[in-house]
């Protein structure tokens, strides 16, 4: 298979999306959501990251299989330590407040 | 034993241990992912440490992330995406083998990388002239005059500015091996080493900087988003 070459519209495509994207980001940030800022906020840096991952890093059309697992176990693994850390630390609480 | 030649005719920059130089390109950027992987559990400890204390200290994460100018925050996440679009060009570049936009290409994304630090050298300086590095001379006086609606305890939101200079500052150090690189792989593409068959160099390269490009993408929301709305 020899190496895919990505056209130079579509990269500037991305990088205009990119720039959008941030321009939303820091603008929707002053908007009163409530709780939703933060989920917004991550919904569109995850976005943002997907964009760069796929096309700028070219995950999309040259990697080998392998090197998708290795990229999908390394998120994997962070998860892990994220979300099992926090349900340790928010959960504290209830075992003295005897919720648990 | 036959003394049969073992050695063949490798095309150039083919390592003698690949078949072929796809397999060889392959292998070099699985290796790069995995390294990147381990860069990722490096700064996921830092994330989870934001995280927990985020969530014990919210209102002073809250109007620590007030203090810090979003506007250099926003102008340099588009400095690094601008670099980020360089970067993908350069390789493009070096896979068609156009040495000279290689190398400006090249030369723009250090540009960029140098102006990224710079601007956050200013956001620092901002930050010591405020008393809002941690330390004896740390204050959040200000900060309480400004938000009385918030209730500020000093203690925590020096946690706050901590973990803003620790994760800015380990991803303004990988912009700066980031520029070393960069600096290494502009005075090789100047000598002509890469063309459309071995270019793995500038690959990599250009993976690692996208990384820390991603690293900031959620460095931004994180530690300049937490809590911008117009207070009641």
């Amino acid at each position: 298979m020899p190496e895919h070459i990505i056209s130079s519209k579509l990269y500037i495509g991305i990088w205009a999306a990119l720039m959008c994207l941030t321009v939303i980001t820091a603008s929707v940030a002053f908007v009163d959501l409530g709780p939703l800022n933060t989920v917004v906020a991550l919904v569109i840096a995850t976005l943002k990251a997907l964009l760069v991952v796929l096309f700028f890093m070219h995950v999309k059309y040259a990697s080998e299989k392998l090197t998708k697992m290795v990229i999908v176990a390394a998120i994997f693994w962070l998860l892990i330590l994220l979300f099992l850390s926090l349900a340790d630390y928010s959960t504290r609480g209830m075992v003295h407040s005897g919720m648990l | 034993m036959a003394d049969t030649p073992l050695m063949t005719e490798h095309e150039e920059g083919l390592q003698h241990q690949f078949v072929d130089m796809e397999q060889q390109r392959n292998a070099s950027s699985l290796g790069m992912w995995l390294f990147l992987g381990t860069e990722i559990m490096f700064f996921g400890g830092m994330f989870l440490a934001y995280l927990v204390y985020r969530y014990w200290y919210y209102p002073e994460f809250a109007a620590g992330s007030r203090s810090i100018d979003i506007y250099l925050g926003t102008i340099n996440t588009a400095v690094l995406i601008c670099s980020s679009l360089t970067v993908a060009l350069g390789v493009k570049a070096a896979q068609l083998g156009k040495r000279k936009t290689l190398v400006t290409l090249l030369l723009v994304t250090i540009l960029f990388g140098l102006g990224f630090l710079a601007i956050k050298g200013i956001e620092w300086y901002q930050k010591f002239e405020e008393h809002h590095v941690p330390g004896r001379s740390f204050s959040a006086q200000d900060l309480i005059e400004k938000y009385p609606q918030i209730h500020i305890d000093p203690a925590p939101t020096q946690i706050y500015f901590s973990l803003y200079f620790a994760m800015t500052g380990l991803h303004a150090l990988h912009m700066i091996i980031g520029v070393g690189i960069f600096c290494f792989l502009t005075f090789h593409a100047c000598k002509g080493r890469y063309t459309p068959e071995y270019h793995t160099p500038i690959e990599i390269g250009g993976l690692y900087w996208h990384f820390v490009d991603i690293v900031w993408i959620y460095l931004f929301p994180l530690l300049y988003l937490i809590d911008r709305k117009p207070l009641k």
